[in-house]
């Protein structure tokens, strides 16, 4: 920089070498205990040399855990997830900047409070919601008895039960959290920042309102749309309590929560090396986004703040 | 919000299209956020009958019974204590070793590409690392606590280091987010700020107080509240994996509280009174959010 300060610059290289191998140690050691037997993990303290056992870990990890199936849960949800959320909020913040309509106010606001509430605070009512989705239609129907009012045109006496459970699903795993207005309250304000002339211009050629949008928004949308690729697909991908609820067939259980029967309990064998190379397998592919879209990632990260 | 920064002077006109493109959006969030937002408040004034039958409209004799709960009331303590434990550690380590990195010119890139991977890690998949590394048999962390710190350590039994337990899974994953953004705040700082304090005869470390720190301090705010809204709900991961709430009740956070009493113990009434006050706890911090970057706005502009 401006002076020369040569101890206190060695000194910012060796904290940030320790910082670095703070912020990285608890990954470390989880990789050297997955690559070593039981009998080592278990000692204390645990040889730092790795063992040869990796594959072998892995592979209970996989089998116990019911990897395979899990894994492509996860990848399902967090790809619904992401498309789900960007499709519905491009759409809808297209909608809310490029037309004059009477109610676009009210949508935009409506659309805007969701900012505030994550899936968290709204659980128990969210859950009550997926697990029957014909709910207000059937309180709507009991309202208005119109058991009894078809009962007495069909000429006998009928029951209606609108029925219709997300439960177990992968509809019901994705659909309540694409309800949020962070993506489209983005690209709303980066619309906004489009020069006002290219819609001029597209007006004036002819081109329709989704011909402007495919051929001239998109395009420009693209690093918007990287960024919340990876800030939502890690969003999906770890996403806890929900899924948790929502599931309670084995074959429907998403990775981050199966890892739960991976972990030891008091009275089992330590079998920590296990746990923790299933734990290293499930956080590699959110990890592996954010490192190689990295440029994105932080643009997109910190860009909102502004 | 008014009209005219809303929407551009050039318009597309369609009677159906907008509609169209809009109704994707609001059917989800009339599904999945209003209408159980509207259940939510309504059974959280009622009194559900565990054997069917109608429920019973109560006033707030739910909130009354949740704000006189000492557990409840214990909860609330705990997730406050919690959330200024997490924030205080993950901004400290975060804008310490921001601070370093900018300083260190030459790797900025590989640097940031070392910190930055564990804002992906799950939170439960923390809760699992730091499980082991704490683990009262097996952990090396644990082990050093012991042996070097001469102290008893066992987060099964001690609600304390419970806590300790719970507040380091959750910060370890926040350091990486904070970092990003005080790194970003402080590239924003003009060098020639800095220079010129410099060529005063500041020293590195009186430069950092009075120029980067305050400067950065709508960063620091931004950070802080996000912290908060973190540890508040987003742990809820890490508590399920590390602790489930105890020993007795010491690491229940509220979001887990909700959890417990709603879907364990099967308490409606109480399981959405809590999630009513959950709401109003983040309403308040988001509208206070807004208001203080609206402040900042004015201010430079």
């Amino acid at each position: 920089m401006i002076e020369k300060t040569p101890i206190l610059d060695t000194l910012t290289y060796l904290f940030l070498i320790t910082g670095i191998l703070i912020v990285g140690f608890p990954i470390i050691y989880a990789l050297i205990a997955a690559t070593l037997p039981i009998h080592e993990v278990s000692m204390v303290p645990m040889p730092l040399i790795p063992g040869n056992q990796l594959l072998v870990n892995i592979k209970t990890a996989w089998i116990n855990g019911n990897l395979g199936t899990n894994l492509l849960n996860s990848f399902i949800m967090a790809s619904g997830i992401t498309i789900g959320k960007i499709t519905v909020s491009l759409l809808g913040a297209f909608s809310i900047v490029y037309f004059d309509y009477r109610f676009r106010t009210v949508a935009f606001v409506s659309v805007f409070c969701t900012l505030m509430l994550p899936v968290e605070v709204r659980i128990l009512p969210t859950y009550e919601m997926a697990a029957n989705i014909m709910g207000p239609f059937q309180g709507l129907w009991d309202l208005l008895h119109l058991n009894g009012i078809v009962g007495w045109i069909v000429g006998h006496d009928i029951d209606v039960r609108l029925d219709w459970s997300l439960l177990d699903s992968y509809t019901g795993l994705i659909m309540p959290l694409v309800a949020s207005a962070t993506c489209t309250f983005l690209f709303r304000q980066f619309f906004l920042t489009v020069p006002e002339e290219l819609c001029e211009a597209a007006k004036m050629d002819g081109a329709s309102a989704m011909t402007f949008f495919r051929k001239i928004l998109l395009p420009l949308s693209k690093t918007n749309i990287a960024a919340l690729v990876v800030i939502e697909f890690v969003y999906g991908w770890n996403q806890y309590l929900w899924p948790l609820l929502i599931t309670t067939n084995p074959k429907m259980m998403t990775a981050v929560i199966g890892l739960q029967n991976l972990i030891p309990a008091a009275d089992d064998l330590p079998y920590w090396n296990v746990a923790l190379a299933g734990a290293l397998i499930v956080m590699l592919p959110p990890v592996l986004v954010v490192l190689f879209m990295q440029r994105w990632f932080v643009k997109g990260l910190v860009e909102p703040e502004k | 919000m008014g009209n005219e920064i809303m929407i551009k002077r050039s318009v597309f006109t369609s009677r159906t299209l907008p509609y169209l493109l809009i109704l994707p959006q609001v059917v989800v969030t009339l599904t999945f956020f209003y209408w159980p937002a509207l259940q939510g408040l309504m059974q959280s004034v009622m009194r559900s009958n565990p054997f069917g039958g109608r429920s019973r409209f109560i006033w707030f004799d739910n909130f009354i019974q949740l704000f006189t709960d000492p557990l409840y009331l214990k909860s609330i303590m705990t997730t406050f204590f919690f959330s200024a434990c997490v924030a205080a550690v993950s901004i400290t380590l975060g804008l310490f070793i921001a601070t370093m990195a900018n300083r260190a010119l030459k790797a900025k890139a590989v640097i940031r590409t070392m910190l930055i991977w564990p804002y992906a890690v799950a939170p439960a998949i923390s809760g699992i690392l730091w499980l082991f590394l704490l683990h009262p048999s097996y952990g090396v962390v644990s082990y050093a606590i012991k042996r070097w710190l001469g102290l008893d350590w066992n987060p099964v039994l001690d609600g304390g280091d419970a806590l300790f337990m719970v507040t380091m899974a959750s910060a370890w994953k926040e350091i990486s987010y904070n970092f990003v953004f005080f790194v970003a705040g402080m590239q924003a700082i003009p060098m020639s700020l800095i220079e010129a304090a410099a060529i005063d005869g500041a020293s590195p470390f009186r430069r950092f107080w009075t120029i980067t720190l305050p400067l950065l301090s709508p960063t620091l705010f931004f950070v802080t509240v996000m912290n908060i809204i973190y540890s508040f709900f987003d742990t809820f991961g890490v508590i399920h994996t590390m602790t489930q709430g105890g020993p007795g009740g010491a690491t229940n956070i509220l979001v887990y509280k909700v959890y417990q009493d709603g879907f364990i113990g099967l308490n409606l009434g109480a399981s959405s009174s809590q999630s009513v006050v959950l709401m109003t706890i983040i309403i308040v911090i988001t509208v206070l959010q807004f208001k203080y970057v609206e402040k900042k706005v004015q201010y430079t502009g």
